[in-house]
């Protein structure tokens, strides 16, 4: 005989109408509270794993204004914002990428070569600025496939495959170019319209920085509020649990890369406005500089925890370091000393956070 | 052979002799299998036995060689787990597919995010993260899982037991006809195991049929109505926790007794 009956057979937790019903599950929640002080700090900053790097950055930013008044100064700020904007550009797209688990060594080499095609056209070919750009941005979204394709076709390791169009990009931006710099000043204003001033309560910011401050804020929302953003992290975090769940991972995937190569390209917008330069030979440690700001802003190399609110905050505390250890008057040497010391210690204490997993 | 042929009721899902071979190994070798509404069908088997490929063909992880799969009366078929899923039928995998960083909201509604009304919704494909949030706390209560109210709390923050409860809401909640659930007590241990076995009986008590795949033979007659036996890619029998015991079970799992 067969039990194909719909009765339900008696069942230990039923409950009064309107109550809601009460399972064995309730007992399961006196795991959550077995907690130490420190578990509770590592649970937090779990969950929002850009305080630590906003702790670093407020303390950064009160010692070195107490070490030098000049520090604080209105000036010395914009400047360093200045400093930020293109490696805290490249450090959106790296954080797209590596929030998926990747890494990106190429991001500097597509900035630079997108910054050269787009200078190289519209000054020696002639062609209208914003074709140039247009141009600039189809290298941009051109690397980005390349790359992408690499990863979800051929299922080469993203650390592979970019330190191979590293190599690719920079012999390719050498070759076109000649290993030629084009000057500012032979560029259209279009060009270097992002290393313009606007003055704004005594700070000066430029267009190239408030571009990548709306950047920001366009990644924040498009992570945090739409499907795609979801995706990405559920990608990085596991693949294969992503897959089951009906996300089409390579989809995701390459669309990440596209999305890295598109802001890489108005990364290399900013750098000819903030150098007033197309230079084939900028930005040769912008690849590390970013994965740097990337760390330290509190995002997990292995992927699916992070924010790009925590990289601009990576990528301000490197500037602060910098520019702070050389107004104390110290090497440049320290600066990377200090820089070496924070990823290590920001990495350390990733690994500490993600020991909440049981 | 089988014990069921007499009833009247139509199965919501059938499979009628599926063979699916890898290479010269014969997985299933004419494999049947009947599932009726309301009710929990346990698999069992032996290493071997084809219950694994079994239920891969009926949630399209694998796609038969031979044979029919019907649900509710129409015959389907399935070329990727998506197709399963679209025609109704959820698996909650042994390895469950959630993803630990993203909040219990979220996993339930990963891969069909509610979108918001309008424009933001259809172009930005912008979700409705309040909408979600309502409606998994509502799923959650419905399936009596009420120490998960808290909706917002990664999925990773959660004790195994409650890991298994948000896959197995996620795959109740939506509309589903079939709950496949491939070894949900395996990794847990009793009191979390015995939590999962309620869940099997709300899905039940909601009338979704759920097919419980398990080596765990307690569990197997504590929850299950009827349990198929399969053994050497075929069904060996159709048995009920009331006309067998678990040692009969074992004897015909093991082919020392046929029914």
């Amino acid at each position: 005989m067969s039990h194909t009956t719909a009765s339900p057979s008696p069942s230990a937790n039923r409950t009064p109408e309107g109550e809601p019903p009460t399972s064995a599950l309730d007992l399961a929640e006196e795991f959550l509270d077995r907690t130490t002080p420190l578990s509770r700090i590592r649970s937090i900053l779990h969950r929002y794993p850009a305080i630590s790097p906003a702790i670093v950055l407020v303390l950064a930013i009160v010692v070195f204004g107490l070490l030098n008044e000049r520090f604080l100064n209105p000036a010395n700020l914009s400047l360093i914002t200045q400093q930020v904007a293109v490696v805290g550009t490249l450090a959106i797209a790296q954080t797209l990428i590596i929030l998926t688990a990747g890494i990106d060594l190429s991001v500097g080499a597509v900035m630079v070569l997108s910054s050269m095609v787009t200078a190289q056209a519209t000054v020696h070919l002639g062609i209208p600025a914003v074709v140039g750009l247009l141009l600039g941005l189809l290298v941009g979204l051109g690397a980005g496939a390349l790359n992408g394709v690499l990863v979800t076709r051929l299922k080469l390791p993203p650390f592979i495959v970019t330190l191979g169009t590293l190599n690719i990009f920079i012999a390719l931006t050498l070759l076109y170019s000649s290993g030629a710099t084009v000057r500012g000043g032979e560029m259209p204003d279009l060009l270097t319209w992002t290393g313009s001033v606007i003055p704004l309560g005594g700070v000066n910011i430029t267009v190239g920085v408030l571009m990548m401050l709306v950047l920001y804020v366009v990644l924040a929302l498009i992570l945090q509020k739409t499907a795609w953003g979801r995706h990405v992290y559920a990608v990085g975090d596991d693949p294969e649990a992503a897959r089951l769940a009906g996300i089409r991972v390579n989809r995701v995937l390459m669309s990440v890369y596209l999305a890295a190569g598109a802001i890489l390209a108005i990364g290399a917008w900013i750098q000819i406005g903030r150098t007033n330069a197309a230079s084939p030979n900028a930005g040769a440690d912008l690849n590390l500089d970013s994965i740097t700001a990337v760390v330290i802003g509190g995002t997990s190399l292995f992927g699916g925890r992070g924010t790009v609110w925590g990289t601009l905050l990576g990528a301000l505390i490197v500037g602060v370091f910098r520019n702070g250890l050389s107004l104390a008057g110290l090497d440049v040497l320290w600066q990377t000393f200090a820089v070496g010391v924070l990823i290590v210690v920001a990495v350390s204490v990733d690994q500490w956070i993600r020991k909440v997993r049981k | 052979m089988t014990i069921d042929t007499t009833t009247e009721r139509e199965p919501i899902l059938r499979a009628r002799r599926l063979v699916k071979t890898f290479g010269r190994v014969v997985g299933l070798d004419g494999a049947s299998l009947e599932l009726y509404p309301g009710e929990v069908l346990a698999v069992i088997g032996d290493n071997g036995a084809g219950k694994s490929t079994l239920i891969k063909c009926l949630t399209g992880a694998e796609v038969p060689d031979e044979g029919e799969i019907w649900l509710e009366g129409k015959p389907v078929s399935f070329k990727r787990p998506q197709d399963a899923r679209d025609a109704g039928i959820e698996t909650v995998y042994q390895n469950l597919a959630v993803s630990p960083a993203l909040d219990v909201a979220s996993n339930l509604f990963l891969g069909r995010e509610l979108r918001k009304k309008g424009v933001l919704g259809s172009v930005f494909r912008v979700v409705d993260q309040k909408g979600m949030r309502q409606r998994a706390r509502d799923e959650l209560r419905a399936l009596g899982i009420s120490t998960l109210q808290d909706v917002t709390v990664p999925v990773e923050n959660l004790s195994g037991g409650q890991r298994q409860a948000v896959a197995v809401a996620r795959a109740a909640a939506f509309g589903s006809r079939v709950v496949v659930l491939d070894e949900p007590t395996a990794a847990l241990g009793v009191r979390e195991s015995n939590q999962v076995l309620e869940l099997i009986r709300q899905l039940r008590e909601r009338g979704i049929p759920v097919i419980l795949i398990s080596h765990n033979m307690p569990h197997v007659f504590d929850v299950a109505d009827r349990i198929h036996v399969q053994r050497l890619g075929k069904r060996a029998a159709t048995i009920t926790p009331e006309t067998h015991s678990m040692t009969d079970a074992v004897a015909i799992m093991t082919g020392a007794a046929t029914e």
